[in-house]
């Protein structure tokens, strides 16, 4: 027995001390960053949402909400729909390879091939998440003289055209996202589902 | 000695040997000995503190009839947390005049901290040996944003939606974990009551808890060395030989509690005064879109922060996205704020105070000023090609001013070498500031009806 002090077996001692507190912490904490997720109420709160578009006017746009976001539906006159091929040269990505849409939206009307003229879009810009204005009207002041319909996000100015796809030179680096969606009989649709 | 006295003292020594109570009145009172040359500028420490005991006190009775409760009353489209502002407004006695002090609190807040975070700029109080205190004061900083930014949802108006999804949106723009992380800052897929319900606890208890923490440390470390002050002298270094106590120091109970008394009577006048008669400050401290409840569905045509977060949400949409991702200006805009605590390494001028300062960092300080002030005007309007061009070339002064400051400031002094002792001001330094504070207001009044 002597009273010199064993310094390294104190250093060791003070080390393993530090390094089991260090992960019975890590492992406190775990409980308290998981509740920041989202709870089991909020992830089941994704149902999906019918619509009826039996009395939806060529040109007009409503707005539904899926998930707690806004879903256009907007029914393109052939107008708008030829005026959308004349200026892909503007577009990003004019046929969606960059963007999140179901396999059977992936074409540059980014709508089901049976119905093409039904765009449904998830009105959330890609920036930040603003909700983009529905502006269908030609060459309006504030939009320009080359402006063929489509929509305009208020917050930071990106620009989609009437399929959801984004003009270069904007803050929104990719085309609006399309949700799935299908047709359950003539005049009604199913946001949500596709199967 | 009247027993009454005697008395006071007795419990006052009871105190004293179990509480050093009389010790910490005079070390950070009665001895506390401040430089005798303060001016104007050193009045906005005190007032901040002033403000927070305004915010916490406004913020407790706030609680007591606020609900941080997204979901809808039935058969309206209006929240329970949208009511329940309306209801302190309208039925609570009392309720709009605590509920105004504390909105019009959080915008005096920054306005005072803005001027004091100029104040250490132009008389180099973040030099050695105040690194800390600045280091503190930049982390005090990070706090009251995230108090306002937390605070500016509860409301659960249109303006409190929208701009909780774009700065949440921010983070989802981080490469790889973005996504997932703006789902764990809101709890759901979507701003939602889960996400109110968080803000609220956040914005009441953790964040003042860690507030109230800092100021603490700010203040004890700049007790530890002492301020500074405009002549940017170390007064400690002339002490009277006999006492130890600094030739240009004052304690600052009496001295300058009076003087802080008198800052806090103007203050309150204007206070009062945007509290009765413009507590929206025309829709600068409380937005016109707020007053409709929030609603996920309709983007208002026009988003802007509150305006004391507008020069970096300039920053944040002056820079483009490229490389298929926008998350270079959250960069932008998160630099813009931290850089601002780099300023004690950045700065290598021997010289603390401007008044010896050389003509580089005078022209550079200018034009810094100006590039704030107008990111602050152009981030509060709508975007256009002009406003996006001026707003990047301000950007670059804002950054250029940090950056290139170690190159600027390598022996840039003055003309009038830095005194011994502290000086007093004179009528030629009093018209100058008037001057100045003129040209800064009329300089963004024009710029503002300009662009």
């Amino acid at each position: 027995m002597t009273n010199q002090v064993d310094n390294s077996k104190r250093r060791f001692l003070t080390l393993a001390t530090g390094a089991v507190g260090g992960v019975a912490v890590v492992a406190v904490a775990t409980p308290f960053i998981a509740s920041f997720f989202p709870s089991e109420r909020a992830k089941a709160a994704g149902a999906p949402v019918e619509v009826d578009i039996s009395k939806l006017e060529p040109g007009q746009k409503i707005d539904v909400e899926w998930r707690g976001k806004p879903v256009w539906v907007v029914n393109r006159t052939k107008e708008m729909m030829d005026n959308m091929a004349k200026i892909e040269a503007k577009l990003v990505d004019p046929s969606s390879e960059g963007s999140e849409q179901p396999e059977y939206a992936k074409n540059k009307g980014r709508s089901r091939e049976d119905r093409a003229n039904v765009l449904v879009a998830l009105g959330v810009c890609t920036h930040l998440g603003c909700s983009p204005t529905f502006r269908p009207d030609l060459a309006p002041a504030d939009l320009g003289a080359e402006w063929v319909g489509g929509f305009y996000c208020p917050c930071h100015g990106s620009k989609f055209d009437l399929a959801g796809r984004v003009y270069s030179g904007v803050p929104a680096p990719k085309n609006l996202d399309i949700p799935p969606y299908k047709y359950v009989s003539e005049g009604v649709l199913l946001v949500g589902e596709d199967k | 000695m009247s027993k009454l006295q005697a008395l006071a003292g007795n419990v006052m020594n009871w105190v004293d040997d179990r509480f050093p109570a009389t010790k910490m009145y005079k070390e950070h009172l009665s001895e506390y000995y401040a430089p005798k040359n303060f001016n104007f500028w050193y009045y906005f420490g005190s007032l901040a503190l002033l403000v927070l005991v305004i915010q916490i006190v406004t913020g407790i009775f706030l609680t007591m009839n606020y609900k941080p409760d997204g979901s809808l009353i039935p058969g309206t489209n209006v929240s329970v947390a949208f009511m329940s502002v309306e209801y302190i407004m309208r039925d609570v006695a009392g309720g709009w005049l605590i509920r105004y002090m504390h909105s019009t609190g959080a915008s005096m807040f920054f306005v005072v901290v803005y001027l004091h975070m100029f104040r250490g700029l132009v008389y180099g109080s973040y030099k050695q040996p105040r690194e800390l205190i600045w280091i503190f004061g930049m982390m005090i900083f990070l706090c009251l944003m995230a108090e306002a930014f937390l605070g500016y949802l509860l409301p659960w108006g249109q303006m409190s939606f929208w701009g909780a999804q774009v700065i949440v949106n921010l983070f989802a723009s981080i490469p790889v974990i973005g996504p997932d992380l703006s789902v764990w800052i809101r709890g759901d897929f979507v701003v939602s009551d889960a996400t109110l319900n968080r803000f609220f606890a956040l914005h009441v208890i953790a964040v003042p808890l860690v507030l109230l923490a800092l100021v603490v440390a700010h203040l004890v470390a700049l007790h530890e060395v002492g301020s500074n002050n405009p002549d940017g002298v170390e007064i400690k270094k002339n002490k009277d030989p006999k006492t130890g106590i600094p030739l240009d120091g004052i304690p600052f109970h009496p001295y300058y509690t009076v003087k802080d008394i008198f800052g806090v009577a103007v203050f309150l006048a204007i206070f009062s005064y945007v509290l009765f008669f413009v507590p929206e400050m025309g829709g600068f401290f409380l937005e016109h879109p707020n007053f409709d409840p929030a609603d996920p569905l309709k983007t208002p045509p026009h988003i802007a922060p509150v305006w004391y977060f507008t020069p970096y949400y300039a920053i944040l949409r002056a820079i483009p996205s490229f490389l298929g991702t926008q998350v270079w200006g959250v960069i932008g805009m998160g630099a813009a704020v931290m850089i601002i605590a780099l300023l004690p390494w950045l700065d290598r001028s021997p010289v603390k105070s401007i008044r010896y300062r050389g003509p580089k960092f005078k022209v550079a300080l200018v034009l810094f000023l100006i590039a704030f002030i107008c990111l602050g005007i152009l981030g509060a309007k709508p975007s256009t090609n002009l406003r996006t061009i001026l707003a990047q070339g301000f950007s670059f002064i804002y950054f250029g001013f940090f950056i290139l400051m170690p190159f600027y400031t390598k022996n840039d002094v003055g003309s009038t070498p830095v005194p011994a002792r502290t000086t007093e001001s004179n009528t030629q330094r009093q018209l100058a500031f008037l001057a100045y504070t003129a040209l800064a207001i009329v300089g963004s009044f024009v710029f503002g009806k300009l662009v």
